[in-house]
């Protein structure tokens, strides 16, 4: 029997309104998508950002910051899909949020703790003399300047999220995975339009989000500092993994 | 839910010597379709990456497009990758999984090799010149060598990560160590398994991290002296 061309069946499956409409359809399936990634770089966010601006202001850690990008490199997403739910987190989607929320934080941390520590000490110096507090200087001066680097940090951090969520259909945790674990679920000859479709639906998300997060940081950013700056701090946030 | 219960299951322990031991030849057999999926994949995204970065170095203007193509591979999913080659290369083969791991290694090798060509001190390059070299010989006995360190760099993060993204293979069964964990996870939630699997992941990436660090200190005596 010869199989029908992938990207066609691909092409019917997409242009079925059941497939959008029906529970546990594509706009189902978005929707826990996004929120499951928005929860997790929220989380992230809120470990991430305080521990990344004040380990930078105070000048130390340094090295731990590039040990636990280092580290969570090396953890395979899917060990902590699994692991996470036979805890005390329980099973459901909190756990693929926590677990998700792990391989936000390096891009996050290491990005605020750079963008801190890259301020100008002279402009950390003139705000000392005027009399500012430490946290003061921490509010007012290194936040302001480090804001750029905080949008690339999150830029990549949400990129990520984003395209890790797709695994957490194989713990069952929803997401637009899930129509591309289903589709290998019904093999080749009946499910292989549905594995196409799935991945791009995946691959636009993601890429919609990275351009659209590119639009964020580039607007934050001040004018001066686009080229130069934007670069340096997505290189800064390369060396975090993806999934 | 109902799995509740399996929380204090004294039958369901996080690590067990009796599994190891029961299946020790799964456990090779998962760990040796690791290695060899994590090192084909390095070596043809080297083998690959390493002249696009020299035909980036060289021709300035490709520099741009070569980044911005293997940037946009890294941002695709790494399961959408896999479904996208699955249903034409096979959804059984490792050659699927294998093909979505040397896209993704390719940003990262080429990046830093890049990095590390460019960072050639301009002095050096003109004195090879100077010195009559041509093009490739310069290329040889200069430029490579002298960006080894940044080449080293893009191995060990390009090695790391595919050791950790050999898991996601798991889905279509080919996924070495993964096997293990998403096999553990779906057989009532066996924890020994999914922690083994999990282990030996991570000491699979930190082994091979500190062997290529190690080569790459052999293979450039001289950055060693300068630093002592």
């Amino acid at each position: 029997m010869i199989a029908e061309d992938p990207i066609q069946q691909a092409v019917t499956w997409l242009n079925d309104p059941l497939n959008w409409t029906n529970p546990g359809g594509v706009l189902d399936r978005l929707g826990e998508h996004l929120w499951i990634s928005a929860a997790a770089v929220a989380l992230g966010c809120l470990v991430a950002w305080p521990l990344g601006l004040w380990l930078g202001h105070v000048g130390r850690g340094g090295g731990a910051v590039v040990m636990i990008s280092n580290v969570t490199l090396a953890i395979p997403t899917i060990a902590l899909l699994t692991i996470l739910p036979l805890t005390f987190l329980g099973f459901g989607q909190r756990p693929v949020i926590v677990a998700l929320a792990v391989f936000a934080v390096p891009p996050l941390l290491a990005n605020a703790y750079t963008g801190v520590r890259e301020v100008d000490p002279e402009a950390r110096d003139a705000a000392r003399g005027m009399g500012l507090s430490g946290l003061q200087v921490l509010r007012r001066v290194e936040l302001p300047l480090a804001v750029p680097y905080l949008a690339a940090g999150f830029r990549t951090a949400a990129v990520q999220v984003v395209a890790t969520a797709a695994l957490a259909s194989f713990v069952n945790g929803g997401g637009l995975g899930q129509i591309i674990s289903a589709g290998f679920g019904l093999g080749m000859a009946t499910g292989g339009g549905q594995i196409l479709a799935g991945g791009l639906l995946v691959a636009l998300l993601a890429l919609l989000v990275e351009v659209v997060l590119a639009g964020v940081e580039r607007a934050v950013t001040p004018r001066p500092l686009r080229r130069s700056r934007g670069r340096a701090a997505r290189r800064a946030a390369s060396a975090t993994g993806r999934a | 839910m109902s799995f509740q219960s399996y929380r204090e299951d004294p039958g369901n322990p996080w690590f067990s010597w009796q599994y190891v031991r029961d299946n020790s030849d799964t456990i090779a057999e998962a760990l040796r379709e690791h290695a060899t999926l994590t090192a084909e994949a390095v070596v043809i995204a080297a083998l690959v990456a390493v002249p696009l970065a020299v035909v980036a170095y060289w021709i300035r203007p490709l520099t741009g497009p070569i980044l911005a193509l293997s940037g946009i591979l890294y941002t695709i999913p790494s399961l959408a990758l896999l479904a996208f080659i699955a249903p034409y290369v096979g959804t059984t083969r490792a050659t699927s999984v294998l093909i979505a791991l040397v896209l993704y290694a390719l940003l990262l090798i080429v990046r830093n090799t890049l990095a590390g060509l460019n960072q050639v001190p301009v002095e050096v390059r003109d004195a090879a010149q100077g010195m009559g070299y041509g093009r490739f010989g310069r290329l040889l006995r200069i430029d490579l060598p002298l960006a080894l360190p940044g080449i080293m760099t893009g191995l060990r993060l390009a090695t790391v990560s595919t050791v950790a993204l050999v898991t996601v293979g798991a889905l279509i069964g080919k996924g070495g160590l993964g096997d293990l964990i998403l096999g553990g996870f779906r057989n009532n939630f066996y924890r020994a398994e999914i922690v083994t699997g999990t282990a030996l992941c991570v000491a699979l990436a930190l082994v091979l991290d500190l062997v290529l660090a190690a080569a790459g200190r052999l293979l450039t005596p001289w950055a060693r002296r300068r630093a002592s």
